[in-house]
């Protein structure tokens, strides 16, 4: 069910030239939600808002950097009892293949990403807060490092912010090309001024993150959808979207479809409505074949649902009529993710697909632990060998031990981000894979050019 | 001469010191500062940079190297990022690349003889909805066809402003890094 009458929040104003300069922000009614949270006092225990952090619990805001979290909840787990200095690591890194929002929310709305940011730090008590930006973002870096300027210059960051007493410094920092910083525990290191190696959890960054300190780490989409929580308030906002699954999502649609892009809506949407209604179908006419629903380590959906079976033993034939949300896609066994879909029509060869996706995989494993490093460049090795027709009888029982044998086994989620999409593709698409192996070509014309 | 920071970099470098609680945590921002300054980051300027945080020039090399998107003594005065994962991939990332090769007559990873151009295969460059994709330097150009290519390259060639830029906002007057902000926000803390 799409829903008709609704008005974008994040992304209003997105794509209008020049919307993004405080004063425009401020027209809309910006910065009020910060005020008022600002002029909420902390609890001189624990200096926090625990009434704010049941408001965002009570909101149902989840993570949008593709856990989905409830973000309350993770607020909740900060060690409010250390004396250490807090932190606050925004997420900004974006690299997930299919993955394109943050880009926009930066750009054409880079103040409600800052009174997000207030909002956050005024309710766990953080002083200090960092933005890791993606370092191929040169124009948006520059872009948020003016917009931050201008906060600066307007006494919304700096010291005794809305007459609150307390200080607040935001310093956007920079990546340098490294798919791995997107994990939290890998951008602490790398905001460390380290190689960006992910650490072992527990503890999790809200005991002990950077500097070993108390951290919050969240994602750019998560810390913008604040304000428009606290203007609505927590109850109106769950409301939006299915039960458990509140708020706008964006998805950004990429790959085989008329209008790529990126669309704000309620969770209601069908993938089928969001593929032919939203984007305009399908490109050249053809059918869609494949859908990656939340970006490109999530299991890949097989549209018509042949050839395997749901958790529960019953045949899925109807993935394409499958709702967008958190909960409908895991029971699925896939994952929204970040709510990127990436769209394949049936012109398109699923081992080249995969084989892209196990490159890029491997390309970015940090090396740390073992059976990432190996386990992903087997993967590339065996599923480039099949690619180029070499591909022997019993590769693919070798490609889904190997993948099967990599999950859970590593300090980060890497390893079964390239273990899931290997395991979705070879078992649902099995028959293509055969094919390729036996016939050493695709039974596609033209299969993807790497 | 040995690498120093000039006036602004300086400026910018004190200013971010005050921003982190250690001095390692400097090191990724004061590398950007370096290929802001000289255009790439080298030895002697990583030496320097290890001088300044008291680091070791070995764990400053260690870092340098994970990271990809650090300009190289080696890259050219425009280096050519081609994204080719999956979703450019499918919308033919291969053609753009293919184009790049013609154009600039270069293969992947080669940089031309008069060090104009360095063509690099980039990984998701997260603007997968305006597909395919590539960076020039700073500036992102989306929904690529080969014909783009040839202006791009053509226009580059002849030191001109390439056509078919993203719609964002534009770096008028260049990067200025954290610039803005120690002017807004001088005392840092």
């Amino acid at each position: 069910m799409i829903v008709k009458d609704f008005k974008p929040v994040l992304f209003d104003g997105a794509y209008v030239k020049g919307g993004w300069t405080l004063e425009n922000y401020e027209k809309k009614g910006g910065y009020q939600a910060a005020r008022k949270v600002l002029a909420m006092p902390r609890d001189p225990a624990t200096n926090n808002i625990p009434a704010m952090i049941e408001e965002v619990k009570k909101s149902n805001l989840r993570g949008r950097g593709g856990a989905g979290f409830p973000t309350g909840m993770k607020w909740s787990f900060v060690d409010y009892k250390s004396k250490k200095n807090r932190y606050l690591a925004v997420n900004c890194d974006e690299s997930e293949p299919g993955t394109c929002k943050d880009r926009v929310v930066v750009t054409y709305n880079p103040h409600m990403l800052i009174e997000g940011i207030l909002i956050c730090m005024h309710t766990c008590g953080i002083e200090n807060g960092y933005v890791y930006i993606r370092g191929e973002f040169c124009v948006e870096f520059q872009h948020l490092v003016n917009a931050m300027a201008e906060a600066y210059k307007a006494g919304y960051l700096g010291k005794n912010v809305f007459g609150s007493g307390h200080t607040f410094h935001v310093t956007p920092h920079r990546g340098a090309g490294a798919y791995i910083c997107g994990e939290e525990t890998g951008l602490l290191s790398s905001l460390e001024g380290d190689r960006g190696y992910p650490k072992v959890k527990p503890p999790f960054p809200a005991v002990e993150g950077a500097w070993r300190s108390p951290t919050v780490v969240n994602n750019v989409q998560t810390l913008s959808s604040l304000p428009g929580i606290v203007n609505m308030g927590a109850e109106a906002w769950s409301k939006i979207g299915p039960e458990r699954n509140s708020g706008s999502m964006v998805y950004c649609v990429s790959g085989h479809v008329n209008k790529p892009g990126l669309y704000e809506m309620p969770m209601h949407v069908t993938l089928k409505e969001l593929i032919e209604e939203v984007c305009g179908g399908i490109s050249d006419g053809l059918k869609a074949k494949a859908i990656i629903p939340g970006g490109s380590s999530m299991p890949v959906l097989r549209v018509d649902g042949k050839g395997y079976k749901a958790s529960n033993g019953k045949d899925l034939t109807d993935d394409y009529n499958i709702r967008m949300d958190y909960d409908t896609l895991k029971n699925a066994n896939t994952l929204l993710g970040s709510a990127a879909v990436i769209v394949m029509h049936e012109k398109t060869c699923m081992v080249s697909a995969l084989y892209n996706l196990v490159r890029f995989y491997h390309h970015e494993s940090c090396g740390q632990c073992t059976p990432c490093r190996e386990g992903s460049g087997w993967l590339e090795k065996l599923v480039g060998r099949i690619y180029r027709g070499k591909g022997k009888p019993g590769d693919l029982e070798t490609l889904l031990s190997v993948a099967g044998q990599m999950s859970g086994t590593t300090i980060c989620l890497l390893a079964d981000s390239v273990a899931m999409p290997v395991g979705a593709f070879v078992t649902k698409f099995r028959e293509e894979f055969e094919h390729y192996v036996q016939h050493g070509k695709s039974m596609i014309a033209d299969p993807i050019k790497l | 001469m040995a690498f120093q920071f000039n006036d602004e970099m300086k400026k910018q470098f004190e200013w971010l010191k005050q921003r982190y609680p250690t001095r390692q945590a400097v090191l990724l921002p004061a590398l950007r500062l370096v290929e802001a300054q000289q255009g790439f980051v080298d030895e002697p300027s990583m030496e320097y940079v290890a001088r300044e945080l008291d680091l070791a020039p070995a764990f400053v090399n260690g870092v340098f190297t994970f990271y990809s998107h650090y300009r190289r003594k080696s890259d050219g005065e425009h280096v050519v990022w081609v994204c080719h994962t999956l979703p450019c991939a499918l919308r033919g990332a291969c053609k753009i690349l293919e184009a790049f090769q013609e154009h600039l007559k270069l293969g992947v990873g080669e940089t031309s003889a008069d060090g104009k151009f360095t063509l690099k295969k980039a990984e998701c460059l997260g603007s997968c909805t305006t597909h395919p994709v590539a960076q020039i330097n700073e500036d992102y150009f989306e929904n690529l066809t080969p014909e783009k290519v040839r202006d791009i390259v053509l226009a580059l060639k002849n030191g001109e402003k390439p056509p078919h830029l993203s719609n964002g906002p534009s770096l008028e007057g260049g990067m200025k890094h954290w610039g803005p902000l120690a002017d807004a926000y001088p005392e840092g803390k």
